[in-house]
C-alpha cells in the first residue's frame, strides 16, 4: 500500500524497516525535518543524543561491533557532517557496518557556499564503502535500502547518505523495498574447489602449520566453523587485535596474540612455520613488521572474502576466496585430524619465557607503582564471561588486549586500523546501550578520554551502566615510550596536567573512585563491577612503564623484543 | 615501469569518476590520460585510464577499482593487448605558414580542419609517438596551442562487455 508522506518521515520509516532500533545523533538546521519526524516515531525507534557528532558515530560503532547489526547515526550538514569523518574512516578500516545520514542544504543552494554547506560527497568518499547524495524525495527510500545492504553485506563498511533539505520536506510515496542485490556488487562467491583441494593438500602435508585469525571470523559469523576446524586440525592459532574473541582463549589450540605488542611465541614462530593459514585477516603492517622478512619460509593459505586483500601485502600460495564460514567448513571436511605436539611445545616454551620476562612483572608486580597489567588481571577475576572490553588507543589498549581473557565473540571493541584516540568512551556507551544487562568495561588512558570526555554527559543522561577504568599515568604513554626508546628520552609534549577526574565524573552524577595503592585495587574493581549504574574508576599507574614484547618499526617478527 | 591501459566498466553515477581517481591520488600515482564515455549498452559507461607503473601496482590499482561498489568490472592490459588511438589538435598562426607545411601535412597524414583569418587547426590521429613527432616539427611554425586526447582503446581479447553486465 502506498501513502504520501514527507521525505523526513520516509527517512525514519526506512530506518524502522531496516530494523534500526537505536540510533545516535545530533540535530541541526539541515537535518531538523528528520528530527521532527523522529518525534512521532519515538515508540518504534530510539534516538540517543550525544554531546558531539564524533561521539555519535563512535557510539554507533560500539553498538555495531557488539550487536553485529548496522550502526546508525544522524548529523546535520557542515560541521555536524565533517565531525563524522574520523568515525567513518575508523569504521571503514575496521570493517564496521555503519549507515550515517547527514542533512544537506537544499538542492538549489548546492555549490553556493550556503550556510553550513560542505561537500560531504567529496569529503567522505575516501572514508566510505559507498556514499550518495539524495536530492529528490523519491530517491530517499531506495538510497537507504541500498545503503543498509552495502553496509552489512560482503565485507562490511561505512556508508554515508547525504540528504538535501528539500528532499526531507517534500512529499513522496513510501513503499519500502529492501535491497538484496544489484549488478555491480558481488557479495557471495562460490568457494573454488581447486583452491580448497590445494589448501587441504598443503595443510595435510604440513609439519609446522600455523593459523592466524582476524575479525573476518567474527564478521563472517564463522566462530563455530573456525573452532571445528581447529578441533580437527590441531593447528596452533594466534589472533590479531580485532580477531580477539573469535576463539575462546581457553581453547587448546590458542597460542596468543600477533603484532607489534602481541605475544612472543606467536610473532617469533611466524618465521618458523611451514604452512601459514590466514583466516579473515589482512596482514596489517602492525602484524607483519618488515614484510620482506615475513614468513618467507612458509607456504601461505589465505582465506579471505575481499579479493583486494589477496596478495596485497603478502603473496598467497593458495587463495581461498569467499566467506570463511563456507571455506572453513569445507576445508574441515577434507583435512585429516592431527596433532602437532612438538610444534605446539615450541609455542608453550616461548610462552613461558614471556611469562618470566614480562607477564609476571605486569600482572603481579612487586614494585611500588601500580601496573596497567595488574588492573586487567583483577578485572579478569571478576568480569563476566561475555563482558565487553572497550579500549581507546595507546599503552592501555595494548596492555588491556594482551591480558584480558577473551572467552566470547564480540567482546572486543577497539579502534584497530585507524588508531583513533577518543574512541573508547563513546564506543563503550554504544556497546552498553545495545544491551544494558551486559558488562561493558571501558579501559581508557588519560590522554584519550579527554578527546571525547563530553560523552560522560550522554552516559549520565542515558544512565548506561558503563564501567570506566581510567589508567592514568599523566602521559601520552605510548608516544612517551617511543620517545624513550627511539628519541633519546626527549619527552616532547607528552606530559599532561590533568583535571580532577573524580570531581569531573561526579559532576556528571557518575559514581567515582580513585585508587593509587595496590592494597585498594582489588576491592575497588570488585565494587565497580557490582555497582548498579555507571562507574568511574581512576587508577593511578606507574608513570613510565613500557609495553613489551615489542616489534619495533622496520623490524621483523622474529626480532620481537622482550624488554 | 610499463605503460598500462586500465578499462573500467561502470554504472553512470555522479561521483564515481572521483571515487576511481582518488585511488590513484592516495597512492601518489599520476594518471597519464583518462577518457570516459558511454558504452554500447545504455546506462553503462566505460573509463579508460592510461598509467605508467609496474605490474604489481597495476594489479593493486585494478583490485581497488573493482572493489568500488558501482564499478561493474575493471581490468588492465599492456599496450600489446589493446588497439588504441589518440587525437591531437595543433593551432598554428597563419602568419608563419610557408610551403614546407604542405610537405609535413602530407607526410604525416594530418589534415586541416579549420582555417580562420589568423590561424589554422591541424588534426592528427595516431599513437602518442606520432603526434609528438608532429608537434616537434610544428614548433618551427610558431605553434600557438596543442591539445591531445586521452587514449581511446578497445581490448584485443574476444570478451565483450555483455559478459560482465547482466
Amino acid at each position: 500500500m502506498e501513502t504520501k508522506m514527507r521525505g523526513a518521515d520516509i527517512v525514519v520509516r526506512s530506518l524502522i524497516a531496516e530494523q534500526a532500533e537505536l540510533i545516535f545523533g545530533y540535530p541541526g538546521g539541515a537535518i531538523m525535518p528528520v528530527y521532527d519526524a523522529l518525534y512521532d516515531y519515538h515508540d518504534q525507534i530510539k534516538h540517543v543524543l550525544t554531546r558531539h557528532e564524533q561521539g555519535a558515530i563512535h557510539a554507533a560503532q560500539g553498538y555495531a561491533r557488539t550487536s553485529g547489526k548496522v550502526g546508525v547515526c544522524l548529523a546535520t550538514s557542515g560541521p555536524g557532517a565533517t565531525n563524522l569523518i574520523t568515525g567513518l574512516a575508523d569504521a571503514q578500516i575496521d570493517s564496521t557496518p555503519l549507515v550515517c545520514i547527514t542533512g544537506q542544504v537544499a538542492a538549489h543552494l548546492l555549490g553556493t557556499d550556503a550556510f553550513q554547506e560542505t561537500d560531504m560527497m567529496g569529503i567522505s568518499m575516501p572514508a566510505t564503502k559507498w556514499n550518495i547524495q539524495v536530492r529528490h524525495v523519491e530517491d530517499i527510500a531506495p538510497a537507504i535500502a541500498k545503503g543498509f545492504f552495502i553496509a552489512r553485506s560482503g565485507r562490511p563498511g561505512a556508508v554515508l547518505i547525504d540528504i538535501t533539505k528539500n528532499a526531507q520536506v517534500d512529499f513522496g510515496e513510501f513503499n519500502y523495498k529492501p535491497c538484496q542485490e544489484f549488478r555491480s556488487y558481488v557479495t557471495k562467491r562460490p568457494i573454488s574447489e581447486t583452491a580448497l583441494q590445494e589448501a587441504a593438500a598443503l595443510i595435510n602435508g604440513a609439519s609446522r602449520p600455523y593459523v592466524l585469525f582476524g575479525q573476518g571470523v567474527i564478521l563472517g559469523k564463522a566462530e563455530g566453523a573456525f573452532k571445528a576446524f581447529l578441533d580437527k586440525s590441531g593447528i596452533p592459532a594466534a589472533s590479531t587485535l580485532l580477531g580477539s574473541g573469535a576463539l575462546s582463549e581457553d581453547h587448546p589450540s590458542y597460542v596468543g596474540k600477533l603484532g607489534m605488542h602481541g605475544n612472543y611465541a606467536p610473532n617469533l614462530l611466524t618465521n618458523q612455520c611451514d604452512v601459514l593459514i590466514a583466516v579473515g585477516m589482512r596482514f596489517d603492517d602492525r602484524v607483519t613488521g618488515d614484510l620482506s622478512r615475513y614468513a618467507k619460509q612458509a607456504k601461505i593459505i589465505h582465506l579471505e572474502l575481499d579479493p583486494a586483500e589477496i596478495n596485497k601485502n603478502v603473496k598467497a600460495t593458495v587463495a581461498v576466496l569467499g566467506d570463511c564460514k563456507d571455506s572453513l567448513t569445507q576445508l574441515t571436511a577434507v583435512i585429516s585430524a592431527k596433532t602437532y605436539p612438538d610444534w605446539m611445545a615450541k609455542f608453550r616454551a616461548l610462552e613461558l619465557q614471556e611469562k618470566e620476562a614480562v607477564v609476571q612483572y605486569d600482572l603481579t608486580p612487586t614494585k611500588a607503582g601500580l601496573t596497567m597489567g595488574e588492573v586487567i588481571h583483577h578485572i579478569n577475576r571478576y568480569k563476566a564471561d561475555d563482558a565487553v572490553l572497550v579500549t581507546d588507543v595507546g599503552q592501555h589498549q595494548m596492555i588491556a588486549w594482551r591480558y584480558f581473557n577473551y572467552k566470547k565473540t564480540r567482546t572486543q571493541v577497539t579502534s584497530g586500523g585507524l588508531g583513533t584516540m577518543g574512541f573508547a568512551l563513546p564506543a563503550a556507551l554504544g556497546a552498553q546501550l545495545h544491551d544494558y544487562s551486559r558488562q561493558v568495561i571501558c579501559v581508557v588512558g588519560d590522554g584519550g578520554i579527554q578527546m571525547t570526555i563530553q560523552e560522560l554527559g550522554t552516559i549520565m543522561q542515558t544512565k548506561a551502566p558503563v564501567k570506566i577504568v581510567l589508567l592514568n599515568n599523566n602521559y601520552l604513554g605510548m608516544v612517551r615510550q617511543w620517545q624513550q626508546m627511539f628519541f633519546d628520552k626527549r619527552y616532547s609534549f607528552t606530559e599532561l596536567d590533568n583535571p580532577d577526574f573524580i570531581k569531573l565524573a561526579e559532576a556528571y552524577g557518575i559514581k567515582a573512585q580513585k585508587v593509587g595503592e595496590r592494597s585498594d585495587l582489588q576491592e575497588a574493581i570488585e565494587d565497580m563491577l557490582i555497582h548498579d549504574g555507571p562507574y568511574f574508576l581512576e587508577v593511578v599507574v606507574e608513570k613510565e612503564d613500557n609495553v613489551f614484547p615489542m616489534i619495533a618499526t622496520g623490524c621483523s617478527v622474529e626480532e620481537v623484543r622482550l624488554h | 615501469m610499463k605503460r598500462y591501459t586500465i578499462f573500467v566498466i561502470t554504472e553512470n553515477f555522479i561521483g564515481l569518476l572521483n571515487r576511481i581517481t582518488i585511488i590513484f591520488t592516495r597512492r601518489g600515482i599520476n594518471i597519464d590520460a583518462l577518457t570516459a564515455s558511454e558504452s554500447r549498452i545504455p546506462g553503462v559507461h566505460r573509463i579508460t585510464i592510461e598509467v605508467t607503473v609496474n605490474e604489481e601496482t597495476v594489479i593493486q590499482l585494478v583490485n581497488q577499482i573493482e572493489k568500488i561498489i558501482d564499478v561493474i568490472k575493471a581490468f588492465h592490459h599492456e599496450d600489446s593487448g589493446v588497439v588504441y588511438q589518440e587525437l591531437a589538435l595543433y593551432k598554428l598562426p597563419v602568419s608563419r605558414l610557408d610551403g614546407g607545411l604542405e610537405k609535413i601535412i602530407r607526410e604525416h597524414h594530418a589534415k586541416i580542419i579549420a582555417a580562420e583569418q589568423d590561424f589554422v587547426v591541424l588534426e592528427l590521429t595516431g599513437h602518442k609517438e606520432k603526434t609528438r613527432e608532429l608537434l616537434e616539427l610544428l614548433k618551427d611554425y610558431g605553434i600557438l596551442e596543442f591539445a591531445r586526447s586521452g587514449r581511446v582503446a578497445v581490448a584485443k581479447r574476444m570478451l565483450t562487455i555483455d559478459s560482465f553486465v547482466n
